[in-house]
């Protein structure tokens, strides 16, 4: 057996070496989150279908004449913008939460981070479903350019992995990124036309919806979904930019600063 | 016998000692500005230079702080040295503490897979000795309740167990043989010593040098830090036993 340099650890050796342990970790993750819930996994299906039928009833009739489908309009915006928010907020914790673990056996620490974005993901998988029982619901039609919306979600997880390294990074230094992050998340929210048309953006705001990456992703997946049209190129190019920078900056300062988090947590 | 398994070359760890410990970027800021971002220097360890060969059993000693926990989480690979370097040959499993990578609300069952994971098994060998695992922590009729309703004793024969059911090549212990009743320290050290029987290398951390006497043929002495004298493990101990006063 060859002599392995403990202090340099190769990547790929070691993914595999884990990938059960990954596995293992977003097993976890759902399993505890619905044990001792009474409607359990259901509440993945529950939840967005409940949000969506409050807020159609509330925003269809305002929005009807620039919204053709309300619901599906909604549910998209709402089923990547939860996995977002979720999956980066709970890999934000997830060095400190286990913290207990990181201090006395040694396992790759981005496996933390990225078993919680995963787990978040199945949930995300799991609405998709209903999203698609929507579409059937109200007639939205599938056409073949349903089939590239796995572009723009594959967009989206490499963000949210990446987003969850960086928040995890940081917060293990600055722990006030835990609520300065919150924050940023509600304002996030409102401002990805989620429940109301791109339109009523005043022109001189527009901006920042364009330049707000999540939106872009939305935008791509309505493209596919409910227009049933070629994405355009340019939100496509923003979006994938936005993405792989995300993703690189945050495994760059993960991996830059792992060996320090034990001296934090 | 004459294969080196652990390298330790002239490894040092630095901690930032420094009295308020800045957490939040407003202070951070503040003291940026102010030039206050203090640094108090601490070498927990420094200098530390050993090699270990393969079906040695080595004993490390030293008084409270003298950086043996330290040293046992650098070469777990928990912690990654301020200087030096750390060649490891073979599969190490360390038995820092017993059930610690444990969820509480995760039954006896899942949480042997999710441990087993942790110390790097995959599921086709946890699935065949998860029998083994079960008897030996003879915890049979609870393998499906959450942990957080074990006892302490139940925790550690457990984590034990999983622990040690694959032949480790390099076992490092530390003073983990102090928890538990009478019949699970002899259970644990009749394993343990079955282990050693097979050869394989093992690195223990214990205050007691008589503990150590008995089971391991080398030893490091450590005292503030750094390594005072090591080699074998008789000569070593009554060098350690006559700095503390006490003559054997």
């Amino acid at each position: 057996m060859a002599f392995t340099d403990i202090s340099q650890h190769r990547f790929i050796i070691n993914f595999s070496k884990y990938r059960y342990l990954l596995s293992e970790l977003v097993k976890r993750d759902i399993k505890i989150k619905y044990r001792r819930s009474v409607i359990g996994i259901f509440w993945s299906f529950l939840n967005p279908l409940l949000t969506m039928v409050v807020l159609t009833i509330i925003f269809s009739t305002i929005f009807a004449m620039n919204i053709k489908n309300f619901p599906v309009y909604f549910l998209t915006g709402k089923i990547i913008f939860d996995f977002y928010a979720q999956g980066s907020r709970a890999a934000m914790l997830s060095i400190r939460s286990n913290a207990a673990i990181i201090k006395k056996i040694y396992v790759p620490k981005y496996m933390y981070s990225l078993g919680v974005t995963f787990s978040n993901f199945v949930t995300f998988l799991l609405s998709l479903i209903v999203l698609f029982g929507v579409m059937i619901a109200t007639n939205a039609g599938f056409t073949w350019y349903a089939l590239t919306a796995v572009v723009p979600i594959f967009l989206l997880l490499i963000f949210t992995i990446g987003a969850g390294l960086l928040l995890a990074t940081l917060t293990v230094f600055f722990r006030d990124i835990e609520h300065l992050y919150g924050v940023f998340i509600t304002l996030l929210m409102y401002g990805s036309a989620i429940f109301y048309p791109a339109s009523i953006i005043p022109q001189k705001y527009q901006i920042f919806l364009e330049l707000n990456p999540v939106y872009a992703i939305i935008s791509l997946c309505r493209d596919s979904f409910l227009y049933g049209k070629a994405f355009d190129p340019t939100t496509l190019l923003f979006a994938t930019v936005c993405s792989v920078v995300i993703l690189v900056l945050g495994v760059v300062l993960f991996y830059k600063y792992q060996d320090k988090f034990i001296l934090y947590i | 016998m004459g294969e080196t398994v652990i390298k330790v070359e002239n490894v040092g760890m630095e901690f930032n000692l420094s009295q308020e410990k800045v957490d939040n970027i407003k202070e951070y800021v503040i003291k940026l500005l102010k030039r206050q971002l203090l640094f108090q220097e601490f070498w927990a360890l420094k200098n530390i230079s050993f090699e270990v060969e393969k079906g040695d059993k080595v004993g490390i000693i030293g008084l409270n702080g003298a950086g043996k926990s330290t040293l046992l989480k650098i070469i777990s690979g928990v912690m990654k040295p301020t200087e030096g370097s750390l060649k490891i040959n073979g599969k190490l499993v360390p038995l820092l503490e017993l059930g610690a990578g444990f969820d509480s609300n995760y039954t006896g069952r899942e949480n042997v897979f999710l441990n087993g994971a942790m110390l790097g098994y995959t599921k086709e060998f946890l699935e065949e000795k998860y029998d083994e695992i079960v008897e030996f922590a003879e915890i049979e009729k609870f393998m499906d309740v959450p942990v957080k309703n074990y006892s302490s004793g139940m925790k550690a024969r457990l984590g034990f167990s999983i622990a040690t059911v694959v032949e480790p090549e390099i076992l490092v212990l530390d003073e983990v043989l102090s928890v538990g009743d009478a019949k699970f320290k002899k259970k644990s050290q009749e394993r343990i010593m079955s282990l050693f029987d097979k050869g394989i290398t093992v690195l223990f951390v214990s205050h007691s040098a008589e503990d150590v006497r008995d089971m391991c043929n080398k030893a490091i002495w450590l005292e503030k830090g750094e390594i005072v004298m090591q080699g074998d493990v008789d000569e070593v101990c009554d060098r350690y036993m006559e700095s503390l006063g006490i003559t054997r």
